[in-house]
């Protein structure tokens, strides 16, 4: 009884799904999916080597520091880095004096009431503090940026596919519409306001390029501060705000794997000593 | 309850037999994974998988219990708390990608362990109980599992939750009541997550509850074997310790192995990137996927897409929770008196083309909806219930077995070049360590 009944449940799911299969492909026949312009040209991101790539990477605190000078003269005027406290710069390689000086000369203030009236006002910022935000809210951050809000920048290189190598793509990716795109997608003109980007999802994204010159930030440390110099720079000052203890992580990792290495070593030599003689 | 020629504990020292006397504890873990449990000899690798999904489930307690007391279950700062964890909290980071691939870990070697019982028919008289059990932790581990991935808010969370709590509107009738019921708003938010994380909190007890009922339901007959002989005799058997405890240390030593390369160099490989986005109700990402081990069954819900007499979304869910419910019926579905495929040339070879088409239903379910993905799902979901429901009772009815050894030993034997039980000296009394 039991097995006619499963039989006869078994058999009314697979036609149901059979008639699927059926219906699916005829109308796969019948209307081909039509081919977007997001399929056809939007592109995968470019290798991007950094030093923390790879199991033995840890972080370039020169080149991470240079990162974050991008972020303080172009990101931060729109994108904030909410999970991220001035104090944290101490992790690349700050002395606590210039974490200081670079929280009190932070172009934005950090709003807290004034002591004396509890009015709502700001403050100059401390180490404890996170990194201000640009706007006060999603609202402002719409008015001002064509109707959309620029995201936190805290994960972004855990929140997109490729991380890294995806941001720094992105910053460097920025063309005009191909006139191939164009002939076959007539309708897919990038709208106004918007710009071409192949390796965004849609295509068109509502940031205008961020690093339009060579010397838009002037390193100190001698390095070439060309637009796609910058791009890496800011892409591994991104790795490390969203995974700060990467470094720690590698190094623990390897402590890890070698102890349990030879843990296993000693298992599995446990193991033949008591098994010795039995056959199985 | 258990074979006769089990050896029984003696405690030595006084303390200990003045604390048997009182309370058998230690007899009792004698009993049950120690040198008082006698197991078939010829055990494979595969059977290391039990052991290792317990340690799995203790790995998740201890480090779900110091993340709760940093967690904090609210909608506005759920996110952020754990992204504080990550932070700021001493080796915070080590505890959260530990939990987090600890869960893939337990339904990884789960899902073997299940593999395991359905090659060698350890599902069949008489350890019915053993695989009924088994089933009720699964779906347990499944609860606990989309409830802790709920937890941390993330896009992923928010709309994986609004779309698995959305199967329950499928319902005729009173669906809608009863989302909006469970989920207490009508969508996931504070009070949602609040719950969630309560039973998150509760269920891996009750999964280590049942799991003492299945390891019980599990000493009565004894463990299975790859030959699916019964034991006989004492040659057929060693204790369980040292014999097994010391291959599960080796087993253990690989598992821990592979589960440290993942959470020190890969912990993000087998998350979704958008979980890193906060939940905003507003946003909805472009491809909802469930984590990797629900896929199989999320290719099942899509594949129904056929109005007949209830809408297809009820069909598909039906059909989901059939998937797994139908494990229930197995040990009665499959009749064939060969518990393991070893000796089934037949159902082999169905047992493969399974394995072949939950890993293209694993595919399907997580890849994009266009028509070549969702028609391979339908086929392979349509096998799916075939397999079990139909092919599987007439496979048992018709095939003919290969002959069976005739006991533990002689397959074992025979595997070492014939040499008759004489030679080997093979008893309880020459295996027994030095105490």
């Amino acid at each position: 009884m039991v097995r006619i009944i499963a039989a006869l449940v078994g058999l009314g799911f697979a036609v149901m799904a059979f008639v699927g299969f059926i219906s699916t492909t005829i109308g796969a026949i019948q209307e081909p999916a039509k081919p977007t312009a997001e399929h056809e040209f939007h592109k995968h991101p470019r290798e991007l080597e950094l030093a923390s790539n790879g199991p033995f990477g840890k972080f370039d605190n020169r080149q991470v520091q240079r990162g974050f000078q991008v972020y303080k003269e172009v990101c931060s005027a729109c994108h904030s880095l909410n999970l991220v406290s001035f104090r944290d710069l101490s992790q690349i390689g700050y002395s606590e004096a210039e974490v200081k000086a670079i929280a009190s000369q932070w172009a934005l203030e950090t709003p807290a009431p004034n002591p004396e009236t509890g009015e709502m006002a700001t403050r100059k910022n401390l180490p404890s503090d996170r990194f201000p935000k640009p706007f006060a809210n999603d609202i402002a951050a719409r008015a001002a940026n064509n109707n959309a809000v620029p995201p936190d920048l805290s994960l972004m290189t855990k929140a997109r596919h490729d991380g890294a190598a995806y941001v720094y793509s992105l910053i460097t990716g920025y063309q005009n519409q191909p006139a191939e795109l164009l002939r076959k997608f007539p309708d897919a003109k990038t709208p106004k306001g918007l710009h071409y980007n192949p390796y965004f999802a849609n295509l068109n994204l509502a940031m205008a390029p961020p690093l339009t010159s060579a010397g838009q930030v002037q390193y100190t440390d001698g390095t070439r501060p060309t637009v796609d110099q910058m791009a890496q720079d800011v892409a591994a000052f991104l790795v490390w705000t969203a995974e700060p203890k990467l470094g720690a992580r590698h190094l623990a990792g390897w402590a890890a794997v070698i102890f349990l290495a030879i843990f296993c070593f000693l298992a599995w030599g446990a193991y033949q000593s008591v098994w010795r003689g039995v056959k199985h | 309850m258990s074979f006769p020629w089990a050896r029984h504990y003696e405690p030595k020292q006084p303390l200990m037999k003045w604390l048997d006397d009182r309370l058998p504890l230690p007899r009792f873990v004698y009993n049950a994974v120690g040198a008082g449990y006698p197991v078939p000899r010829n055990l494979n690798y595969f059977w290391n998988f039990g052991v290792l999904a317990g340690a799995a489930l203790a790995i998740q307690i201890v480090t779900g219990i110091v993340l709760a007391m940093h967690f904090s279950t609210d909608a506005n700062t759920a996110f952020n708390s754990v992204e504080s964890i990550m932070r700021d909290v001493n080796a915070g980071w080590f505890l959260r990608y530990a939990h987090a691939n600890g869960a893939s870990m337990f339904l990884a070697v789960v899902y073997i362990h299940i593999g395991r019982g359905l090659y060698y028919g350890s599902y069949k008289p008489p350890r019915e109980m053993v695989w009924l059990l088994g089933v009720v932790i699964f779906l347990l581990m499944m609860a606990t599992a989309f409830m802790g991935y709920v937890l941390p808010w993330g896009q992923m969370s928010f709309w994986g939750a609004q779309v698995i709590t959305g199967f329950f509107s499928a319902i005729p009738l009173v669906g809608e009541t009863i989302r909006v019921w469970l989920l207490g708003g009508y969508a996931p938010d504070a009070a949602a997550l609040n719950r969630f994380f309560s039973l998150h909190f509760l269920l891996p007890f009750v999964i280590a509850g049942v799991i003492i009922l299945h390891i019980w339901a599990l000493h009565i007959p004894g463990s299975n074997n790859p030959t699916g002989v019964e034991v006989k005799d004492e040659q057929d058997t060693v204790p369980f310790h040292p014999y097994y405890t010391a291959k599960d240390g080796f087993g253990l030593g690989v598992f821990l192995l592979i589960f440290a390369a993942v959470i020190f160099f890969a912990p993000n490989l087998l998350g979704h990137p958008d979980n890193y986005i906060p939940a905003n109700p507003l946003s909805t990402p472009a491809h909802i996927v469930p984590e990797w081990y629900f896929l199989p069954f999320y290719a099942i819900l899509k594949s129904f897409t056929i109005d007949f007499i209830v809408p297809a979304k009820l069909w598909g869910v039906l059909a989901m929770f059939g998937s797994i419910l139908l494990l229930f019926f197995l040990p009665w579905l499959d009749t064939s008196p060969v518990r393991s495929a070893n000796y089934r040339p037949v159902y082999r070879w169905f047992l493969v083309a399974l394995l072949v088409d939950v890993l293209i239903l694993g595919y399907v379910g997580g890849a994009e909806p266009i028509a070549r993905n969702i028609i391979m799902g339908q086929i392979a979901s349509a096998y799916y219930f075939l397999h079990f429901l139909v092919i599987l009772p007439i496979v048992s009815a018709m095939e003919r077995p290969r002959p069976l050894p005739g006991s533990i030993t002689e397959a074992v034997l025979s595997k070492h070049g014939g040499t008759s039980p004489a030679q080997t000296a093979m008893s309880g009394g020459a295996l027994a360590p030095a105490e």
